[in-house]
């Protein structure tokens, strides 16, 4: 099969190319782009006037749930709300029940997603046994049957010689270790950001101290033992300061964000409103604002979404009983688009946190535009408006914030390897 | 009005109309048959998922003297034993034909929840550590009695203000009809200055005082806490004995600091030695029990106010 995208504005962040022209798919692998193509028999032609076309997202924060909670989300919906997306590649997170902790359970993940996943998924494994954060899992052999990364997400570990004993060892096998910076002795029993919210809720506030406190006790342990350390999900203004002074230091570390730090804050929750409780807490204005310009600056390299489906069974209850998280791999790209119409990021700039940073941390070769790779690409129109409404939802779950929300940017078609999506 | 949530969400008016209204209701209660037929035919439902006295017998005398009808649920003895859902529980009751809701519940917004889910009005009866609305409408009543007046006052809140569903509410109702209000107590269960901003309604209305001897000076109304064993035990407090002697009220300090015919009030249950030293029960200015008594006054016209709808005005 042939496919011939016209006209499109063509983007690639790992070779910062960006251009109007066309582009020529066969038999699933890129054949060609130039300014023009021309006289091409036999071919599918797609009119993508107006339309961006790059490579699909890569998402290396996201919850499939499967095993064990499958009421919320599997692997087959899971990936599929991805696809939509336009998110082609997801890293996902260990917290299952069972967690996964042994090569066994990598390679389930793996054998389930062979059978049927939409999009390429990558597994995350455990620092620790069980998640308990008390002995380290055999990184060597879940490298081996596939693990791209470690971590305890979900938890902090707490336990600071065993962090520090996981760096060590993660350096060794070049895996990085993912973590979920909460000291849950200053989180625990909160529910959301201490403030004016948690004032006016009458509910436990979780103070900044919880975040910076670990962020600034893993990079010192990064610095130690330099091991490659990856912080998922920064929230806050203080902990961007802390990331700062690392750089100014030289330690070894990455960051990621996730669209819901950079567009909401801790407001969303007023009136006890679940689907906007989520790990760390939404914070404030300022907070959102330091966000961005750490994007910017490059502090902050990925934007990942945490997606983190939830059935009405652990969201339409009590507020303190209510899960924390929200899906989001469907409001991903338009979101973090949001910052390119603001003015935020560069289109490249975007891209390269959604693509190309978490390719390179995950160690994996990034999907890019270029002749005899895979077709790993998305059409995107930036313009057009649409309410985010549950019949949109591909997710088994749709606890988001951004339901019945406008939103700006839609992928419109999705080309992988030898299969043509449209999705409206 | 559907429904009484909190505090936060009345408005000085609305405070007004049920305090106006629970001064005319009050005299029900001293007739010699103290029943009116107004609420006949309504049923009111009294979930409480957590220990009371005072708010729930309090209700229930209310609805009873509104010749409502009454169904009081407790946890222990009803179906959550075996794991329904609040939600559940709603629906069944409001099957069950409930007019309307009081609900007492240890997680805050478990009110705001089933108001969001149910068409009959909901009363908040105290949520977790968020509001117990009805017992600032009886402060506020208590208070305007005794000193004439709720506005120009300072009023003093001390101990566990953090977790303290009473004090949220209070602080947010003495402000709001015109009152300074101080609070004081242990360090740790003070707000937070990050929390301040949503307490103080205007500037200069509301201060945190870490020195409960500048804190009670020229006090119009003292309002102590009860240090709430059963959620923290002495985890929050090094030990009862020195929150006595660092935060306890005695006569002696309050003869000291109250203004004249300044009163202390106590919500209840009194940890008698703790927050308040025992010889105060013979204080001739704290007003306790009435208290209790404006509490059934108070819930007749939120009982009133929400289930008869207009009629409000000729309920006498």
């Amino acid at each position: 099969m042939r496919i011939l995208i016209k006209k499109a504005r063509i983007l690639d962040p790992s070779q910062d190319l960006d251009f109007v022209g066309d582009l020529l798919i066969e038999e699933g692998k890129i054949k060609g782009f130039d300014k023009r193509i021309e006289g091409v028999e036999g071919c599918k032609i797609i009119d993508a006037e107006g339309l961006w076309c790059f490579p699909g997202l890569v998402d290396m924060h996201v919850h499939l749930r499967e095993p064990g909670e499958e009421w919320k989300e599997d692997i087959e919906t899971g990936t599929r709300a991805a696809l939509c997306g336009g998110v082609l590649r997801i890293a996902c997170m260990p917290n299952t029940k069972p967690p996964i902790d042994s090569p066994e359970l990598v390679k389930f993940v793996l054998e389930k997603a062979r059978e049927k996943a939409s999009v390429k998924v990558y597994p995350i494994a455990c620092i620790t046994k069980g998640q308990k954060g008390e002995e380290l899992t055999e990184f060597g052999r879940l490298k081996e049957a596939g693990a791209v990364g470690v971590s305890d997400d979900g938890k902090w570990v707490p336990n600071s010689e065993i962090m520090r004993r996981a760096l060590l060892y993660a350096r060794q096998f070049d895996l990085p270790v993912i973590s979920h910076c909460e000291d849950p002795a200053l989180s625990k029993g909160g529910s959301i950001n201490l403030g004016k919210m948690s004032a006016k809720l009458g509910l436990k506030g979780i103070p900044a101290s919880a975040e910076v406190v670990a962020v600034f006790r893993d990079l010192f342990l990064a610095r130690e033992t330099g091991g490659p350390l990856h912080l998922a999900h920064i929230s806050l203004k203080d902990s961007i300061k802390v990331l700062k002074w690392a750089k100014e230091e030289g330690i070894p570390f990455t960051a990621e964000t996730c669209p819901h730090y950079f567009t909401l804050t801790e407001k969303e929750v007023d009136g006890y409103n679940t689907f906007a409780k989520v790990n760390p807490p939404l914070r404030t204005e300022e907070d959102v604002e330091a966000i961005k310009e750490a994007l910017k600056e490059g502090i902050l390299e990925v934007i990942a979404s945490d997606h983190a489906p939830h059935s009405p069974l652990e969201k339409e209850v009590e507020f303190e009983l209510a899960s924390p998280g929200m899906i989001g791999l469907q409001t991903l790209l338009p979101l973090s688009y949001k910052l390119v119409e603001e003015g935020v990021l560069s289109p490249i700039k975007c891209l390269k946190c959604l693509i190309t940073n978490p390719a390179r941390i995950l160690r994996i070769e990034p999907p890019s535009v270029k002749i005899g790779k895979n077709a790993e690409l998305i059409l995107f129109d930036p313009r057009e408006e649409y309410i985010f409404t549950q019949e949109l939802i591909k997710s088994k779950s749709y606890n988001t914030p951004f339901l019945n929300k406008k939103l700006k940017g839609r992928v419109k078609k999705v080309i992988l390897c030898n299969f043509l999506h449209t999705l409206c | 009005m559907k429904d009484l949530l909190d505090i936060a969400s009345l408005e000085k008016k609305q405070i007004e109309h049920l305090l106006s209204l629970a001064e005319d209701l009050k005299e029900i209660l001293y007739r010699p048959i103290p029943k009116v037929p107004t609420l006949r035919g309504k049923l009111v439902v009294n979930l409480f998922y957590e220990a009371s006295t005072r708010t729930r017998f309090s209700f229930e005398r209310a609805a009873k003297v509104l010749s409502a009808d009454t169904l009081n649920f407790s946890t222990g003895a009803s179906s959550v034993k075996k794991g329904e859902t609040l939600l559940d529980t709603i629906k069944n009751l409001r099957a069950l034909g409930a007019n309307l809701f009081v609900i007492r519940h240890p997680l805050a917004g478990a009110p705001h929840f089933i108001a969001r889910s149910c068409d009959v009005p909901v009363v908040n009866a105290g949520d977790g550590t968020h509001e117990h609305p009805t017992q600032a409408l009886l402060d506020l009543l208590t208070v305007k009695e005794k000193l004439g007046t709720l506005s120009g006052l300072k009023v003093v809140i001390v101990g566990d203000i953090k977790h303290s569903r009473v004090a949220h509410s209070d602080i947010l109702a003495f402000q709001k009809m015109g009152s300074k209000v101080v609070v004081t107590g242990p360090a740790p269960l003070l707000p937070e200055p990050s929390e301040v901003s949503y307490f103080a309604l205007e500037k200069g209305r509301f201060k945190v005082e870490v020195s409960p001897e500048k804190a009670l000076s020229r006090a119009d109304v003292v309002i102590a806490l009860r240090i709430q064993k059963e959620r923290h035990g002495t985890a929050l407090i090094p030990s009862y004995q020195e929150y006595h002697q660092f935060f306890g009220l005695t006569t002696e300090l309050l003869l000291k600091h109250l203004s004249e015919g300044g009163i202390l009030m106590h919500p209840g249950p009194i940890n008698w030695g703790i927050e308040l030293a025992p010889e105060i029960e013979k204080f001739p200015r704290q007003v306790i029990l009435d208290q209790v008594e404006n509490g059934v006054a108070i819930r007749m016209a939120v009982l009133l106010t929400l289930l008869a709808g207009k009629k409000d005005e000729n309920t006498n």
